[in-house]
């Protein structure tokens, strides 16, 4: 017997939207043209609706630069960032906002960047790893990690440090015990968390600027 | 001139590190190339059966979308092949699975249907848009209720000799006739490597017959190999970039569905092609640890020498391949037992493919015999280090030669004396603090310390750098960094003019990063790649100064900016000549093991001790303090060894506690689907993991004297914290993980 195991795909009104323009506007216009013709067009056409009803425009600072982009609501911040502004030092390791790997900065406050959608920071200011060191010059944090050898692979190591340079300025990195606490929503499957947790103390303790 | 420090031993920092801090290192996922599009998966529902229809017309309409291929639509690569599907055949793990090409439903989740767009989002909505139908046939994904249709190894029936094969010393099962016997069944779940980067390809063709991936893969050359032969190609068209890899931990062993599907996605819509799996993708079709079952069948004198040993195993595979692991190995040649019985076998479910997870089939039997050996100790009273002392092996008991080093012993005592081993008590629950039971655990690792051959290149630039490549990947320990530190001391140079680069297929010949075999196998080709540099700079010198034609390469030495002699100092060779002499300065060596090693038992040994803290009321386990020791050989890089021995406790802490991934085996699917669901130690459940190394150069693996570390840095870990578990609660836990519901 044939059973239908399809998962449900929740109605979207993005595709309503564009099956309603469709069959009520341009379509109808086009029906006497030829079949291969029609699905060109139907491309064309898609794209078009696509392109004036997806895209919203949105201001946003990023490491320092001004941007003015459009963007489709539905793209994470974090997608943005990796795939449409090539700042691929933010890392996606989840999605879900259950790893840490993609922790940017938002307005001085760390943030999981795959759980935001880009659209909601307009005229906010983003820093990523990026744009922590000053020229060649690496933060703190960076040249603390780089000491303590805070990584392994490395994947996880942007969202650390991050999330790290957050922890100090948040006041949360008192003790080693503090430190793992704040720091636990940053997964690192290599296992480096002593090397990390010690790159933080040292930060925290020369009392430098972060 | 004065020579450099030496490099090798030096806590030096990684050459890699800078661009793993600023987020220049780039990942399989992370290049940008022109007209990029996106590729999406779409996976079956059910566990078994067939796909009766696919409708994708939805999907293909959507906007962005530049094909949607399925079994009816995709090219068929000239040399794929459908996944086992004459079950007396199965394939051993290793080659490409192919995708798209029938309508088998192997496993749940399997691919179907790969949608490309060119936004990753209109790739993952018109995903959404796929309907299929399916006819299910009744489908098995539990171990426990397929124990009966266990069965040999097929590379035991063709092999006996194999590890995988029936093992005898002594008297069959002779425990049971024992005075002092215990007899216990093991469970590990299985387990998912889930490293931090999603398992990602970009696939490029460059034209109709070259083809580059940038991949996430420990093995360059392997993946090359399986894709070429995919397609049809010669090896030679097919290029594999990996410079970075976000972590593996073994799951990049094997070239994966997704691989494939990326791959004939990038030719049919003849554009690159990036894809990146999900976290839910991670637990279906990149492999696992393997649910095992295990029994253990132990005896003793009442002085605690060992009588019998009998290790059972049934390790859970997947239908189309037979995946085979070294689960009763360490059983083998750890402790003195004059009769000793190993059986292992396979049950094959309606899952993905296992794979290798860090310390593999070790970690998983060191489970078991690392815990009866406590279990042991505690009927025997004794403790437990003592027990495992009066059976300590001078040699190999399974081969019957002697081991090329051993300093276990070191070890215990390094460990036995950082944990505080003298405050454990023989008697469980006799520590506390307040609400807190206290308990100490310790648990032995051992692994094969494989040395294969490889080669590598070396090449003096114009400014004086040395240049050397090697095809092999880094995927954490600090490759790089260790080679560099080998070469800055065979050319007697400062670290800042060695250039290694490493992970693209093009690059000389190097085996897959796994095993603990990677500074055994490629240090030593790295080493011999440079002392030839000396000889063939010496040579080149040799035509225009006539002191370098008799000097012996030892004498060579490579100042700032001209190659000159011990001792000679008025010899000098400018780089800039040497460079443009016909040819060039390069070389290439292969660097292969002596058969000196086939005299002994080579091993990497170590001990792993733990201290516990158990919440009296809720269970909750708190490991305090982990010290892990190391006879590991010679360390090249304190920093990156230690930290890498680090982190494989923290993989044995998550094994020991928390990680399980679980399927409802009514629909045959996980239901185990992110981080939130299965997880992994975070920040909170690691301690300041305490290492020590003996740093003993081992006289036969290689001239480096080095062992391995990556396995037995996770191996034992489970079982030493498991027994400290027992020592806090009196509570034994024999199946994975120990959660608190198993101790309240
Ligand atoms: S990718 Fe955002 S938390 Fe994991
Ligand atoms: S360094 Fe690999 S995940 Fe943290």
């Amino acid at each position: 017997m044939a059973t239908n195991h399809e998962p449900d795909v929740p109605a979207n009104h993005n595709e309503d939207r564009r099956t309603f323009l469709k069959q009520s506007s341009l379509l109808t216009a086009l029906a006497l043209v030829p079949g291969p013709v029609v699905s060109a067009a139907e491309a064309k056409l898609d794209e078009r609706v696509a392109e004036a009803i997806e895209q919203v425009p949105l201001s946003l600072k990023v490491n320092g630069k001004k941007l003015k982009l459009k963007v489709e609501p539905r793209t994470t911040l974090l997608d943005l960032l990796r795939e449409n502004l090539h700042l691929t030092g933010t890392k996606k390791g989840c999605d879900y906002g259950q790893c840490g790997a993609c922790t940017v900065h938002v307005d001085g406050q760390r943030v999981n960047s795959c759980l935001s959608f880009a659209v909601m920071h307009d005229g906010q200011e983003i820093t990523t790893i990026e744009g922590l060191a000053d020229g060649d010059k690496l933060h703190p944090m960076q040249e603390a990690f780089v000491k303590h050898d805070g990584f392994q692979c490395g994947y996880c190591t942007p969202g650390q440090i991050m999330s790290a340079v957050a922890c100090v300025r948040e006041g949360h990195a008192g003790s080693e015990e503090e430190i793992r606490e704040y720091m636990s929503g940053n997964i690192c499957r290599c296992g480096a968390y002593p090397n990390i947790v010690a790159a933080i103390q040292d930060v925290k303790q020369g009392g430098q600027k972060v | 001139m004065n020579a450099p420090e030496k490099k090798i031993g030096a806590p030096m920092n990684r050459v890699d590190g800078r661009q793993k801090v600023t987020g220049a290192a780039k990942y399989a996922a992370e290049y940008d190339l022109p007209n990029m599009a996106y590729a999406v998966l779409v996976g079956s529902t059910i566990a078994k059966g067939r796909l009766s229809s696919i409708d994708t017309k939805a999907a293909e309409r959507a906007p962005g979308v530049l094909a949607v291929i399925t079994h009816l639509n995709a090219p068929k690569a000239p040399g794929a092949k459908p996944a086992g599907k004459d079950p007396s055949q199965p394939q051993t793990v290793g080659s490409a699975l192919q995708v798209f090409l029938d309508d088998n439903i192997r496993f749940n989740d399997q691919p179907i249907a790969v949608v490309v767009a060119d936004t990753l989002e209109r790739a993952r909505f018109a995903a959404r848009l796929v309907k299929a139908q399916y006819a299910p046939e009744k489908h098995q994904t539990n171990l426990e209720a397929n124990k009966a249709n266990a069965f040999l190894p097929t590379q035991a029936k063709k092999n006996p000799k194999s590890g995988a094969a029936d093992y005898q010393r002594g008297q069959v099962d002779a425990y049971k006739t024992g005075a002092l016997k215990l007899e216990a069944e093991y469970v590990i779940p299985t387990e998912v490597h889930h490293p931090m980067e999603l398992q990602a390809i970009t696939a490029h063709w460059e034209a109709p017959d070259r083809l580059t991936l940038y991949d996430k893969t420990q093995g360059t050359m392997a993946t090359r190999r399986d894709f070429a032969r995919q397609w049809g190609l010669p090896e030679a068209n097919v290029k594999v970039i990996a410079t970075y890899v976000g972590g593996a931990f073994g799951n990049a062993l094997h070239s994966w569905p997704h691989e494939s599907a990326a791959i004939i996605a990038a030719k049919v819509v003849n554009r690159p092609v990036k894809l990146m799996l999900t976290r839910e993708q991670m637990f279906t079709m990149v492999g696992y640890r393997p649910y095992t079952w295990q029994k253990i069948g132990m005896s003793a004198t009442a002085d605690g020498k060992i009588t019998a040993i009998t290790h059972e195993s049934i390790g859970q595979t997947s239908t189309y391949e037979e995946f085979v692991e070294a689960t009763l190995g360490q059983t083998k040649m750890m402790y003195e037992s004059p009769n000793l019985t190993t059986r292992y076998r396979l049950a094959a479910l309606d899952v993905g493919s296992p794979i290798w997870m860090r310390g593999p089939g070790e970690a998983t039997g060191a489970f078991a015999l690392e815990s009866a050996m406590d279990e042991m100790a505690f009927l025997l009273n004794l403790d437990p280090l003592e027990f495992r002392l009066r059976n300590y092996t001078n040699q190999d008991p399974e081969k019957n030669r002697p081991w090329s080093s051993k300093f276990l012993k070191e070890c215990y005592q390094a460990g036995a004396e950082r944990v505080g081993w003298n405050k454990r008590q023989l008697k469980p629950g006799a520590l506390r603090d307040g609400e807190w039971l206290i308990g100490y655990g310790m648990g032995v690792g051992t692994f094969g310390a494989h040395r294969g051959s490889s080669k590598a290149s070396a090449q003096l630039l114009p400014n004086g750098t040395v240049l050397l490549q090697s095809a092999v990947t880094d995927i954490g320990p600090g490759t790089g960094t260790a080679m560099t530190q080998i070469a800055a001391d065979t050319l007697g140079l400062a670290p800042g003019r060695i250039r290694f680069e490493w992970g693209n297929s093009d690059f000389a010949q190097a085996p897959t990063q796994g095993g603990s075999a990677i500074v055994n196998t490629v240090g030593p080709a790295v080493q011999e790649a440079c002392l030839a540099l000396k000889d063939k700079l010496r040579e080149l010198a040799a035509g225009g100064n006539s002191a370098f034609a008799s000097a012996k390469k030892e004498d060579v030495v490579l100042a700032d900016t001209h190659l000159t002699l011990t001792g000679n100092p008025t010899a000098r060779a400018p780089y800039t000549d040497l460079v443009k002499q016909a040819g060039g300065t390069a070389v290439t060596v292969e660097s292969k093991p002596s058969g000196e090693g086939q005299k002994v038992s080579m091993y990497s040994f170590s001990v792993h001790f733990a201290e516990v803290r158990v919440h009296e009321l809720t269970g909750e386990v708190r490991v305090s303090k982990l010290i892990s020791c190391a006879d590991a050989g010679t360390i090249i890089n304190e920093k990156t060894a230690g930290n890498q021995m680090k982190g494989g406790a923290v993989g044995g802490i998550g094994m020991a506690l928390m990680e399980h991934a679980i399927i409802d085996d009514r629909f045959g699917r996980y239901v185990t689907k992110d981080l939130a669901d299965y997880h992994v130690p975070v920040h909170a459940d690691s301690p300041a993991v305490e290492v020590f190394f003996v740093n003993k150069p081992d006289p036969y693996v290689n001239q480096l004297g080095t062992k391995g570390i990556g396995e037995i840095a996770t191996i034992g870990v489970a079982p030493a914290i498991a027994n400290a578990v027992f020592n806090a609660t009196g509570k034994r836990v024999r199946e994975l993980p120990i959660t608190p519901d198993k101790l309240v």
